[in-house]
């Protein structure tokens, strides 16, 4: 029963993290592709570190809580290092069409 | 069972990994760049936290957790640097 429920959130963490990156590498233009890889932060990296958590809870000694810092670290850090990119390019484009 | 699920995330971190790096070196511009090197730098990190679950060791965090930090400290410093053109004013 845990083992399907490791299995399920690998899955799904798998299958995010390429469907952002199939995003990153398909989408027209910057500000749309910056959409990709923020749902392969949230939902694949989440998902994975679930499972994670899940199996070290159950085979280690005790609970495990490494994960939790890895995913509070990611969630705080994804929306900011997002923006600045948006904000790079916003900058640069403004920079490439006044002159 | 888990070790069908282990190869199936295995598989598709390392085709995302794939897609960024054409995104990393096709481009057109340099926010793609830093936008692929940051969508790089999340998927190692899943993968070595899978490849812990499959080695069974719990080593492997403290090695995501610094990726981690430093690549969001790279892709901060590298958008000041396009912003600003310096990293410390």
């Amino acid at each position: 029963m845990l083992e399907a429920i490791i299995a399920c959130f690998l899955v799904i963490g798998g299958a995010f993290t390429l469907i952002g990156s199939i995003g990153l590498a398909r989408l027209p233009d910057l500000f749309t592709r910056l959409h990709g890889p923020t749902k392969a932060t949230t939902l694949g990296v989440g998902g994975i570190l679930i499972a994670s958590l899940v199996y070290f809870s159950v085979r280690g000694p005790g609970l495990s809580l490494h994960e939790l810092l890895i995913t509070l670290f990611l969630f705080i850090t994804a929306p900011v290092s997002a923006s600045l990119i948006a904000q790079a390019a916003w900058h640069l484009r403004d920079r490439d069409t006044d002159d | 069972m888990l070790n069908a699920a282990l190869i199936f995330a295995f598989v598709c971190i390392g085709l995302a990994l794939l897609l960024s790096l054409i995104r990393l070196v096709r481009g057109p511009g340099l926010a793609d760049r830093i936008l692929a090197l940051d969508t790089m730098y999340i998927n190692t990190i899943a993968l070595l936290i899978v490849y812990g679950i499959y080695a069974d060791l719990a080593i492997f965090f403290e090695a995501a957790l610094l990726i981690a930090l430093m690549g969001f400290i790279s892709t901060v410093a590298l958008c000041k640097y396009l912003l600003r053109g310096d990293i410390i004013e």
